[in-house]
């Protein structure tokens, strides 16, 4: 299967710990120092206790789908549907969720609740897209 | 968490809508916008009886907007110029709770007194704009350098270039939590359709099945074609007045009896907290909160449809029926008919009369108020209707009382 044609992200430094930690195969997201809560996307304080102490931190990468839906229009020159979207919560964290795509796995084995784990699609200029396969 | 509901005093109640206006609403009409946004400002200000010169305030939804094509047909700037208008108030941005929380701003301005006649209006375009290219996702037509930013940084990458998509995922959800079934959300299409073959100035009135719409082709799952509204060319206008001044006008006033606008999960349409719900959970308990009236007084209730699953979750919202509970709700399409007890939609929505984005559903409420719906008008004397505009993270909503 061919690649999709995908829309690229534009980094920033307040972003870029999200779209490149995949180059060392790494999810991240911000952390707070003091209550150790994630803050996704990411913002300049911590949304629980206001602590500015905010750093990147890697976590496992073991997610849940929480939903998803089975594209079938085309939105996107050369990125061609069939293809699943969803919404995957990350293990660490019940609130700590992202939208991404499930691969490697036929589309209609993709459901609700089902364990999934990040693998990362380089897309160059330093982007490594985060999505999720069924876990081993 | 208070919702700033049991005031003492609720001043929406004393602004009313006194007149109501719109364009000719069809697929590419290919007219100027700004001509349309004429023709329904210039009816609703005759169907309130003033003149002009009477309208000293000016709002709309979303404001002047380049993208995406076709989305916002005039702006606050271009229709003051055009009516000449002198303007005590104005306000016109995307940031609101919903479509018609635009009008809920001209409510203030009414109730505040800085206002006595604010005339609101709604153009769309995106018939025209669109083309014979059909409906774009967004983003796509930004070339190779493009790149994504703010909240759609984490949607583009992967696909999700509508809203479509993201609603979509909410209704699976509410599928897997609750049971809720295509063949039960079909109901809430095939509803509008049956409402649009009343209504003269609908764009699809052609009757449909349930056969037709299970075999309509997919866009998102579980929306196929038909759970998709129709982008049309329109404008819609309303007049929101002082009580005071809207004695001795045209018709009777619709007395903004309570106003729903609240937002307490992340406003986002992804990480809001329970995607079943999406915000119009907060504006609908707000809005029963600073009235006495109920679900049950409800006459009509016309209800965001920009997909199927918008209105079951507005239905759930406003309290129609419990949470979780709008699939079997509407299923047979009974409870929600025209002489049913609690008729929906009654012009044929967005699915079916066309994408007016939101302004359609208060048009079409103070449409049944007055008794002026024609053919579909619903039976006795209606008294009470709610209108309502959003979905995901955008909610709004507005009830009038016809004394």
């Amino acid at each position: 299967m061919t690649k999709p044609s995908r829309l690229l992200p534009l980094v920033t430094p307040e972003n870029e710990h999200y779209w490149q930690g995949g180059a060392r195969d790494e999810l991240c997201f911000l952390c707070c120092q003091d209550c150790s809560h994630y803050v996704h996307p990411p913002a300049p304080l911590c949304p629980e206790c206001l602590s500015r102490k905010l750093a990147p931190r890697a976590v496992s990468g073991r997610a849940v789908v929480h939903t998803f839906t089975v594209n079938h229009q085309p939105w996107i020159p050369g990125f061609d549907p069939p293809y699943v979207v969803a919404i995957v919560e990350i293990e660490e964290q019940p609130s700590l969720r992202l939208t991404t795509n499930v691969k490697n796995c036929a589309i209609e084995d993709v459901s609700i609740g089902m364990p999934v784990q990040v693998c990362f699609e380089d897309l160059g200029d330093g982007v490594f897209l985060p999505l999720f396969e069924p876990r081993a | 968490m208070t919702v700033p509901g049991k005031a003492t005093t609720r001043l929406e109640r004393s602004a009313a809508v006194t007149g109501i206006g719109q364009s000719a609403v069809g697929r590419r009409l290919n007219v100027d916008p700004l001509a349309l946004t004429a023709d329904a400002c210039l009816a609703a200000i005759e169907d309130a009886g003033l003149r002009r010169e009477d309208i000293d305030g000016l709002s709309t939804y979303p404001g002047s907007m380049p993208t995406p094509a076709g989305f916002s047909g005039a702006g606050i700037t271009e229709v003051q110029e055009m009516l000449r208008l002198k303007l005590n108030w104005f306000c016109g941005g995307p940031e609101l709770p919903g479509q018609l929380g635009s009008v809920v701003n001209a409510v203030m301005a009414v109730a505040t007194g800085l206002a006595k006649h604010v005339l609101c209006f709604r153009t769309v375009w995106e018939s025209t704009a669109q083309g014979g290219g059909g409906r774009q996702g967004i983003g796509s037509g930004g070339g190779g350098r493009f790149r994504a930013s703010g909240f759609m940084q984490w949607t583009l990458p992967y696909g999700a270039a509508s809203a479509a998509v993201w609603i979509a995922m909410m209704a699976k959800r509410h599928f897997h939590e609750f049971g809720t079934t295509r063949e039960q959300m079909a109901w809430i299409a095939l509803n509008a359709r049956r409402n649009a073959g009343l209504n003269p100035n609908a764009v699809y009135r052609d009757p449909m099945s349930m056969d037709d719409y299970m075999a309509a082709r997919m866009i998102s799952s579980p929306f196929c074609l038909y759970d998709c509204d129709v982008p049309v060319d329109g404008s819609t206008a309303i007049i929101v007045s002082s009580v005071d001044a809207a004695k001795d006008l045209r018709k009777p006033p619709l007395v903004v009896e309570a106003v729903g606008t609240a937002v307490h999960g992340r406003p986002s349409w992804d990480q809001w907290d329970d995607l079943t719900t999406m915000a119009l959970r907060d504006a609908g308990a707000m809005l029963w909160q600073r009235t006495d009236l109920t679900p049950a007084d409800v006459d009509c209730a016309q209800l965001y449809d920009g997909f199927s699953f918008i209105t079951l979750a507005w239905l759930e919202a406003l309290g129609f029926c419990g949470k979780g509970e709008s699939g079997p709700f509407v299923a047979g399409g009974s409870r929600i008919a025209l002489d049913g007890e609690v008729p929906v939609n009654t012009h044929g929505g967005q699915l079916s009369g066309g994408r007016l984005h939101g302004y359609g559903f208060l048009h079409e409420a103070a449409t049944q108020l007055w008794r002026e719906g024609g053919d579909r008008q619903v039976a006795g004397e209606p008294r009470v209707a709610v209108a309502a505009a959003g979905g995901g993270p955008l909610g709004g909503c507005l009830l009038l009382r016809r004394d």
